[in-house]
Formats: structure tokens, sequence, C-alpha cells
């Protein structure tokens, strides 16, 4: 597959990618490289991931990274309950000490976390990463180190590698700088806002008996607002959202109902400060701009 | 941005190496190991098709957001001599030995030797001598090392301060980031919590079926950065605001105040998102700027209003300045000696300190080196960095 059928792939699933993404993608696949995808909230980088395992027909495996996320609860942990009456049990029965030993640390009772089972997997899956940023340095580390080999050594039953690489994607808000050592081992795009010609035919994309003039005056709207001083800008999750919510009131032109426009607005506005510095003279200007 | 000068090469490798060898020079890291695998990542694509290249290259060697947009002007410079065509605006002499080729052609992985027209990775300043001293990578590097220990009231040139600006609010992200509290992450986990188990074992008639670790609560530290904007510090009040900034960022657990003879809060002004705005806003608040000092009657302000409120063992105080005080010192001791009792740890950066021959014998200095936790200078850029390192310690 090349980088321009990748790009008509996902386009088929729904997700319109430039150029640049697509050929990101493309390469990361070939060379078996993790890709790193950086970029405001809402501009569809978690959304490559899903639409990937669409388009490779695979399962998708996320891991969510927090602060304090670490190795029980990203690579592996022990069932410790079930270990603890098996020892029971076992003591019960008169069992060798060698033997319940054995047993309790076997794979039986291990508890497989995303990364484990992502390099388990007999077709490769697709291992979504999300917001890497938000985890410790030390996890960075402990990352690096099944990125570079896909593999992972536990001390009770020795090192399992990959039976098959994951197509890796990692995304991060940029709240952090992320290590080099990371940046340098993983393919980069930057997922920027979409352009109105790219955001028209996502839009069209997801809504397809969506009216083209209604459509128009989304994308100009949208396009227009990001322009204003906010807080937290609207991306294309929002702006879906804001196109349901719009259908789901039944409006054909968003500058026919002020009050109505100004109500579905939560759904584009996340702030109580973006509310307010949206009133309704604000965004009737804007909707007439984009009429 | 520095051009890379390269006698004219012929294979593709020998091109895609000089090209590596020009991203280095623009403060692109690229490894050794980049250059063969990037040969893998052209046979993928259409290699004649330059918009092909410009793509694969940026996707391969690009590896954050500021490169990434940097990346067509590199791509452009190298394979397409833009920045050749500027020069010979500027000089025609060079161009006696140099042709400039069609932005369309291209020609770039074409290996059949040079023609006439293919001169493209000729040196830029083949013969020339001023090739060393603006295209070279090493007086980049010494600029930039220069400015890390320049002393911040020299910078007078916009770029500098911007450059200041964006260098002291990554150290400040740094340092915010360091300043956590959370335990080093252990690859077997958290240790176990022996009391918490053998606890709630009591309801497993004593069989410890849940097995509990050891976790800190997630309390950060709140960081409260005080600047001195009076008269003697005016040279360096618009780093250390830039530094305070950068300090704070989004982050609603951090203050900000700025004093001369008052006390002012800024922190929603300096985390206002709109610089027009928090100009503004700053600008309302700048009576005074420039003028005496009180600072033991500020941090008295400051004990009064903040103390039980927002000062805890959690808490980090900075305090900016050069000491010079017009109160009596012995209000700053009293201060500072109520500020301490409240358990957080206390800093001073003066930026004096960086001066050559100056001790720290004035009288409000001496009545406050009791109280603090670290004293240390901040008149140059690297003096924040190793302030990341004595701020990890504390």
């Amino acid at each position: 597959m090349s980088w321009q059928e990748l790009k008509n792939k996902l386009s088929e699933h729904a997700y319109i990618a430039n150029n640049e993404l697509a050929m990101a993608l493309f390469i990361a696949r070939e060379l078996e490289r993790p890709i790193l995808l950086e970029g405001e909230a809402g501009v569809g980088k978690t959304q490559v991931a899903k639409t990937l395992s669409e388009v490779y027909e695979t399962e998708l495996i996320r891991l969510q990274c927090y602060e304090g996320l670490d190795s029980a609860a990203s690579i592996y942990e022990w069932n410790y309950q079930r270990q603890l009456l098996s020892i029971r049990a076992s003591v019960d029965t008169g069992s060798e000490l060698n033997d319940i030993e054995s047993r309790i640390f076997s794979r039986s009772y291990l508890m497989e976390r995303p990364l484990l089972r992502a390099i388990q997997q007999q077709r490769a899956p697709v291992l979504l990463i999300d917001e890497i940023d938000r985890a410790d340095e030390e996890f960075e580390a402990f990352l690096l180190e099944i990125l570079s080999d896909f593999q992972i050594t536990i001390p009770e039953i020795g090192t399992i590698s990959a039976t098959s690489k994951p197509i890796v994607v990692l995304t991060s808000n940029g709240t952090r700088n992320l290590s080099d050592a990371l940046r340098r081992r993983c393919i980069y795009n930057y997922v920027p806002y979409p352009d109105r010609k790219t955001e028209l035919a996502i839009l069209t994309k997801r809504f397809p008996r969506l009216s083209s003039n209604l459509a128009q005056q989304i994308v100009s709207f949208v396009q227009s607002i990001r322009k204003e001083d906010l807080e937290k800008k609207p991306g294309i999750a929002e702006m879906l959202d804001w196109t349901a919510a719009l259908s789901g009131l039944g409006i054909n032109d968003i500058t026919s109902d002020p009050e109505a426009l100004q109500a579905s607005l939560v759904c584009l506005l996340k702030t109580q400060a973006d509310l307010y510095s949206i009133p309704t003279e604000v965004s009737q200007r804007l909707a007439n701009g984009a009429a | 941005m520095p051009v890379t000068k390269f006698f004219s090469r012929t294979s593709i490798s020998h091109r895609i190496a000089d090209f590596c060898h020009h991203l280095r020079n623009n403060g692109i890291a690229t490894a050794p190991i980049d250059t063969a695998r990037c040969l893998t990542v052209l046979k993928l694509i259409n290699a004649n098709e330059h918009q092909e290249v410009r793509l694969a290259l940026k996707s391969f060697f690009m590896k954050n957001r500021e490169d990434f947009i940097r990346f067509d002007e590199l791509f452009d410079s190298f394979w397409f001599n833009e920045r050749r065509q500027r020069h010979e605006h500027e000089a025609i002499d060079r161009n006696k030995t140099q042709t400039i080729n069609s932005k369309t052609s291209p020609s770039i992985f074409e290996t059949s030797g040079p023609s006439k027209n293919d001169k493209i990775d000729v040196p830029d300043n083949y013969n020339d001598q001023e090739a060393d001293s603006s295209g070279d990578g090493k007086m980049i590097a010494a600029k930039t090392f220069n400015k890390m220990t320049t002393d911040m009231r020299e910078f007078v040139q916009a770029e500098d301060e911007n450059e200041a600006t964006i260098i002291a609010q990554r150290i400040a992200n740094a340092i915010r980031y360091r300043l956590s509290r959370r335990r080093k992450l252990s690859k077997k986990g958290a240790s176990l919590d022996l009391r918490r188990i053998m606890r709630k074992s009591i309801s497993t008639d004593g069989e410890p079926l849940n097995l509990l670790r050891k976790r800190r609560p997630e309390t950060p530290m709140h960081l409260i950065g005080l600047i001195d904007v009076s008269g003697s510090m005016q040279p360096y009040a618009r780093v250390f605001l830039s530094f305070i900034k950068g300090l704070i960022g989004n982050d609603l657990r951090t203050d900000a105040f700025l004093f001369h003879t008052k006390l002012m809060c800024v922190s929603d002004a300096l985390r206002d998102n709109n610089t027009l705005r928090a100009a503004n806003r700053l600008s309302m608040m700048a009576k005074g700027f420039g003028g005496g000092t009180k600072i033991g009657t500020c941090l008295n302000d400051f004990n009064k209003q903040f103390l039980g409120r927002i000062l805890g063992r959690k808490s980090l105080v900075i305090v900016m300045s050069d000491g010079y005080d017009t109160d009596d010192p012995s209000i700053l001791g009293s201060s500072l000696k109520r500020l301490k009792k409240s358990g957080c740890k206390l800093i001073w950066l003066n930026p004096l300190l960086g001066w050559k021959d100056y001790e720290p014998v004035n009288a409000s200095i001496t009545t406050a080196l009791p109280y603090l936790d670290l004293f240390a200078p901040c008149n140059t850029l690297q003096n924040f960095l190793a302030l990341e390192n004595e701020l990890r310690i504390l």
C-alpha cells in the first residue's frame, strides 16, 4: 500500500488526513516505528489510531496515560488474590513447594496489561498510547525499552518477544516536553487544526446528509471562532458535536435563530470564560460572516 | 539560517549525507544511522517527485513542532538554493561560480553526475571567505552560549529578549515539573503498605487478600514568585517577568506578585492568554515601577494577606530582588521569620550576586540570609539553568 492509497483508505473510513500525516503514517508502518502525533486537543490524533485499526482490520489496544502510571498498570501484574487462594488450596492438598511456586508464577496467573497484550497478538494490533505527556518521565524510559526491542522481561517467566510488531501511535497534547530519546525513536507529525477545505471534507464525510449550505456555514463559523481570543479553541470533535446539535435542533441556517445558535455554542466552547467572551452579538457577527 | 557548503556530489547517498549535515548545521539533531535509514525511506516512495521527497524527509527527520514548521525552509534552502537566490541579490560577485536552478526541476536524485545546470549542491560560498562567518554551525552555538552567560540587563534587542523569554519559560516549566513531590517510579511498582494490608485483612479472617500499595497524596508544590520592580531592578524586570510568566503558565497553583513600595498580585494578568489585555492590566498596576523599594513592608503585607490562606509546607516562595531596601532591615527580618514559620521553602534570587566582586553585605541581605533555603544569583540564563538542579535537591 502506497502512502496515497493509505490516505484514500483513511478517507474511506471517514478520516481525512493531510499529505504530511498520510506520509508519516505510511513511513511509520513501513519502518515498523512508532508514530508520535502532537497537536492541540480535539484535532483528531486519537481518531487516527482508531481509523488505522479499521483500515488494517486489526484490534485497537489503548493505553491511557496519566500521572503515576506504572508498569503494573501498563505492562503486567500477577493475580495476587488468585495466587493466594491457590496457595491455600495447595497447602490443604499437601502439594510440594516447588510445584506451587511454578504454578502460581505461570502465565495463567499473569494479568496482561495493554503493552504486554499488544506484543502477544497474532495479527499486529494498533497500540494507542494516548496522552503520553501526562505520564512521568520514568514511564517514558520503560516505554523506550519496549518500543525499541518489542520485548518484555518478566523475572519469574523470562523474556517475552513480540509475536507481531504492533503499529504504535503515541499522542501528546504538549503539556510537557517529551524526552529526545523517545522523539528520536518515533516518526513525528504535528497535527494542526484543519484548513477550511479539509474541515469541510471531514464534515461532509461524517454527515453526508447535511445540506451543503449549512456545512459551509458551520465550517466558516468554526474557522472564524478559532481566530477569536479563546482559552480553548474548538477542535474537530467539538465541530462535529456542534453539527450534531444543530441537526438535532432542526437548524438549517445558523443566522435564522440567534438564541438557538447561542445556546448551542456550549458544544463548541468548553469554558465559562470562552462562553462569556462570545456573546450573542459576536456569535451573530460570526454567523453572518459565515453565511 | 546557516546554509551548508558542499562540493558537488553525484550519488544519492552522498546528497542525503550532505542534507543531514545541513540539518545538523541548522540545529536539528540527526543521527548517523538516520542517513542510512533515510535511503530506505526514499525507496518506499517516488524519489523523483520532490513533493513526496519533502513529505517523507519531513516525517523522518523532524522530531518536534518547531523543527516541523522550519523544515520546508531548510529543505528549499538545500535542494533549491533559495538562500543563494537571496544572497545573489545582496552580493552579485558570488554568482561567478554558481548557477541557480529552477525550483521546478526535481533533479535532486539524478545520479548521472553534474550537468551544466546541476550545480545545486555546489558549495554556496565555495571559494568565498565569508562562508565561515555567515553559515557556520559553531558560530551559532557560540552565540547561543554567549546569550546564556550574558548579563540579562544587556538584553536590549527585541530578538534577544524574545529568545530570553523562550529560554526562561522553558526553564521555568522544567522547574515546575521537577517540583512535584511524587515518588520516583519503581519498575516493580509502588511498595506495599503493610499497615493498611493488615487492617484490611481483618475483614477476611486475617487473610491479606487485598494488596494495598503506598501512595503519596497528590499535593504538588505551590509556587509563589515575588519580583522586585523598583528602580534598581528595572534592567532585569522584563526578563524576570517572563520567567515568572513561564513559571505560572496555566497552573492555578502558582501565584505571582510584583513589589516596589507596594505589593501587587499579577497572577491573573500573567495568566491572561490575550497579550494585549495582559499588558493593559499590568500597565494599570505600573504606578510605582522603577521607584523606591520597601521589601520589608511588602513582605509584611504579603504575610497579612496570604500567609494563612495560601502558604504552607508545600509552598515555595521565590523572591527576586537585589536587596536594596529603604525600610528598616528589622521589618524584613520579622517578615521573613513569620514567612518561614509557615514551613514554606524560601529562595532569594539576587542578580547582583552574579556580578564580579559583589559581596552580599548590605543590611537587608545579611538580615535575610538566616531565613533563606537558597540564596543564588540570577543575572544570566545559565544561572536559571543551574537553579533547576538546586531546586530538585530542596
